[in-house]
């Protein structure tokens, strides 16, 4: 599925483009209508150094290599492009920001931007020339990316979103025709789907994506690690409704989701020992790309599902967020943004999105339009989580707190904490208030 | 020394070329300016690799560096913290429980092995290699499979034993904290082994067999043998490879980072482990630092008490009890 077929997408397109809450309808796509301008010189003899996280999904890197070939020919700047894994590319970042020596671009994670913003290279014109062009860039990424409302610090490139993925036979045989939109109707699945012998299962150990469920858990009672004003209010009230619904939730988990890291959740889904867990859509694209017919045979009956909304009444959801920052220290500023606009424009970028097989979602609001949304249906709830996504600091201002609090995994043991038993809600609320202090420095 | 008469021929005057023919022999002829000389690339390298990032680390954690941004002094404040902090006390008790079990099981274990492969065995070279297989598997390899062996949904071991009907439900190994200390031991001492079984047993190979067999002509037992031969001259032996397991031990990461990263619910979080979270992971280099610098005066406790403890017997310094 890495061609973009114009004529299935324009047949699904018009129910899309009549939900779509921004864009302009029907005129999918149409730079003519967004018409901007934007005119970069990039410096003679430029050659530019990018680091990016390795792929999750080998679609991702093969349309990104073909999108730098193509923006060689055209522009005859060279592009090297070096892979890390994403948890190494942060240290890397910082240390490359703050030596002032390293890749021109990198591509990298969450709140990373809000660490070193004196470093990074003022983008707004071209973050204005897109989100003017591509129907406005979704609020996370301002508060990533534009923490004063003025000047951008990096481009957004989009989130790994993690969504609800179950089995549909499963969720049916649990009495459920739909999946539930509502935290109520979704507790009652999961004491459903255990009550028939197909549980659900959440990772609660140390894992850095698949924990991210956690934040979603907290903020859709209400909770949240810290105010507007960077104040920890991690415990109250409504934390601890959120925790008490954990520990309903973790009675219906398959045994073992306190070891669980970020892998444990797929190998157990692949294997139909759970019917329900928190993931990208990488155990969806296994079942296409995977040689095992035990695991192909799973294909038709994988369904994805936002997360219900709890009493807050929003959407609140959490996901990696990606971004791509240009460096001050680099010596062709114009061609690096130059870089970014090309590989944010819609012959690339589509394309791109396409090859990702929905792994990625976009951070401009005209790319919900893709086709990749619709082509499948079963990509269609990953399209929204950046419009949906709150930042790990939420709702605070990001920075060095607010990334250390992430990494000593505050939230996940606090929730693995009041769901285990291991503590009462209310001690392990305590214990992540002094946790989060700490980083937050009362 | 043709060379150096070349060297004059080419443009300096004689009286300064004899001072510096002079200097030259005087140095070469010199056992002190030798000695340093020799031991100068070793210097370097010591000091650049070890002494450098040695103090730089400890320096780190008395500052508020965040990776790529150089810290203040703050004084003790890290330390302040880590006291009182509730993770970092489970890590350091959990870093003391790990190392004082491991060590002790894989001494227990260790010296039992070396006793069996001492003694003459059929196909022995070939038992003697297999012991070491797993100290030379990579430990991030053998980590994996450590990961599935204990895995919560693909336990072999649960497998078996659900299959063999001694169970009806999979362990939890890693999900549980008591179990997960006990689990990630397990893999820790396996792994362990071979070094202490091998350097004990080239211990044991050195105590002369005529010891044994005057013993044997006196009547000893065997537990007498191993109680008045064995075990005394095996002690510096024992002094020095359990130090260094203990130091392993202590300072073990992989094993952690590969099957829980510290979990669950940070309970088997050892003090190299939470350090790296902290440091590279959460940033907070300073933080990260200033635990590793606290894990200095237990290594340093380890070693002395093997030092004054085990090694400096008094039949090491002459007498013979």
């Amino acid at each position: 599925m890495t061609e973009f077929n114009r004529r299935k997408f324009l047949e699904s397109s018009a129910g899309v483009a009549a939900a779509a809450t921004v864009g302009t309808g029907a005129a999918v796509f149409a730079p003519a209508v967004h018409a901007q301008t934007l005119n970069l010189k990039p410096e003679k003899d430029a050659k530019l150094r990018v680091l990016r996280w390795s792929r999750f999904v080998q679609g991702d890197i093969d349309q990104y290599m073909i999108n730098v070939k193509k923006f060689t020919e055209k522009t005859g700047i060279e592009v090297r492009v070096d892979n890390e894994g994403w948890e190494d590319v942060r240290p890397k970042a910082a240390v490359a920001a703050n030596t002032g020596a390293g890749p021109d671009i990198i591509l990298s994670t969450n709140d990373d931007a809000n660490l070193y913003p004196e470093k990074l290279l003022d983008v707004t014109d071209v973050a204005d020339y897109l989100g003017k062009k591509y129907g406005g860039w979704y609020p996370a990424c301002d508060a990533y990316l534009r923490p004063d409302g003025k000047k951008w610090l990096g481009l957004a490139l989009g989130a790994a979103g993690a969504m609800l993925v179950y089995r549909q036979s499963h969720v049916k045989a649990a009495g459920f025709d739909t999946f539930p939109k509502d935290t109520t109707a979704f507790l009652a699945l999961l004491k459903a789907l255990h009550a028939k012998g197909t549980p659900s299962g959440f990772a609660l150990g140390n894992a850095t994506g698949d924990g991210l469920w956690t934040n979603w858990l907290i903020w859709s009672h209400g909770g949240q690690l810290v105010d507007k004003s960077n104040k920890v209010v991690i415990d109250s009230a409504e934390t601890l409704k959120a925790l008490e619904y954990a520990k309903e939730m973790y009675a219906t988990f398959i045994p073992g989701t306190l070891s669980w890291l970020d892998p444990n959740n797929n190998k157990a889904f692949l294997d139909s020992q759970i019917s329900l867990t928190n993931n990208g859509i990488s155990i969806y694209y296994a079942t296409k790309t995977s040689a095992d017919q035990k695991v192909k045979d799973l294909r038709e009956d994988i369904y994805h599902a936002q997360y219900p909304v709890g009493p807050v009444g929003v959407p609140t959801e959490s996901h990696l967020f990606f971004n791509q920052m240009i460096f001050k220290y680099t010596k062709y500023p114009q061609a690096a943004k130059e870089f970014l606009r090309f590989m944010m424009e819609q012959e690339q970028y589509d394309p791109w999105l396409t090859a990702a097989g929905g792994y990625i979602a976009p951070p401009l609001a005209e790319y919900a339009k893709s086709a990749v949304w619709t082509s499948d249906p079963k990509h269609t709830p990953y399209r929204d989580c950046v419009k949906n996504l709150r930042p790990a600091g939420y709702a605070g201002k990001l920075g060095y707190a607010s990334a250390g609090a992430a990494a000593d995994f505050i939230v996940v043991n606090m929730v693995a904490e009041a769901a285990s038993g291991s503590k009462t809600p209310k001690e392990a609320a305590e214990r992540a208030q002094k946790r989060a202090e700490r980083y937050y420095k009362v | 020394m043709p060379g150096m008469q070349e060297l004059a021929r080419a443009g300096a005057s004689r009286p300064a070329m004899a001072r510096r023919a002079g200097l030259l022999e005087r140095f070469q002829n010199n056992r002190n300016a030798l000695g340093w000389a020799f031991m100068l690339p070793a210097t370097v390298l010591l000091l650049l690799f070890l002494t450098y990032p040695l103090g730089l680390g400890t320096w780190l954690g008395f500052t508020d560096a965040k990776i790529g941004r150089a810290g203040e002094f703050i004084g003790l404040e890290n330390f302040a913290f880590l006291v009182g902090d509730s993770v970092t006390q489970l890590a350091l008790f959990n870093t003391l429980f790990y190392t004082v079990v491991a060590s002790v099981a894989k001494f227990g274990l260790g010296l039992w092995l070396a006793l069996l492969l001492n003694k003459r065995l059929p196909f022995q070279s070939f038992f003697r290699a297999v012991v070491l297989l797993p100290w030379i598997v990579p430990t991030a390899l053998s980590a994996i499979a450590f990961w599935w062996i204990f895995d919560a949904q693909f336990s072999i071991i649960s497998w078996v034993l659900v299959k063999l009907g001694l169970t009806t439900k999979y362990i939890d190994f890693l999900g549980d904290p008591w179990n997960a200390r006990f689990s990630t031991i397990v893999a820790n001492v396996w792994r362990g082994i071979p070094f202490v079984a091998i350097s004990l047993l080239a211990g044991l190979q050195t105590i002369s067999p005529s010891y044994y067999e005057a013993s044997a002509i006196d009547g000893a037992t065997p537990w007498q043998q191993f109680r008045h031969i064995t075990l005394p001259l095996l002690t510096p032996i024992i002094a020095v490879v359990m130090t260094f397991s203990v130091l392993f031990t202590f300072t073990d990461f992989q094993l952690i980072y590969v099957l829980t990263r510290g979990g669950p619910l940070n309970s088997t979080h050892l003090m190299a482990t939470l350090a790296f979270q902290r440091a590279i992971s959460g940033g907070a280099l300073a933080e990260g630092a200033a635990i590793a610098t606290l894990m200095v005066p237990f290594l340093l406790g380890a070693i002395m008490f093997s030092y004054f403890g085990l090694q400096r017997r008094a039949w090491q310094q002459g007498g013979d009890k």
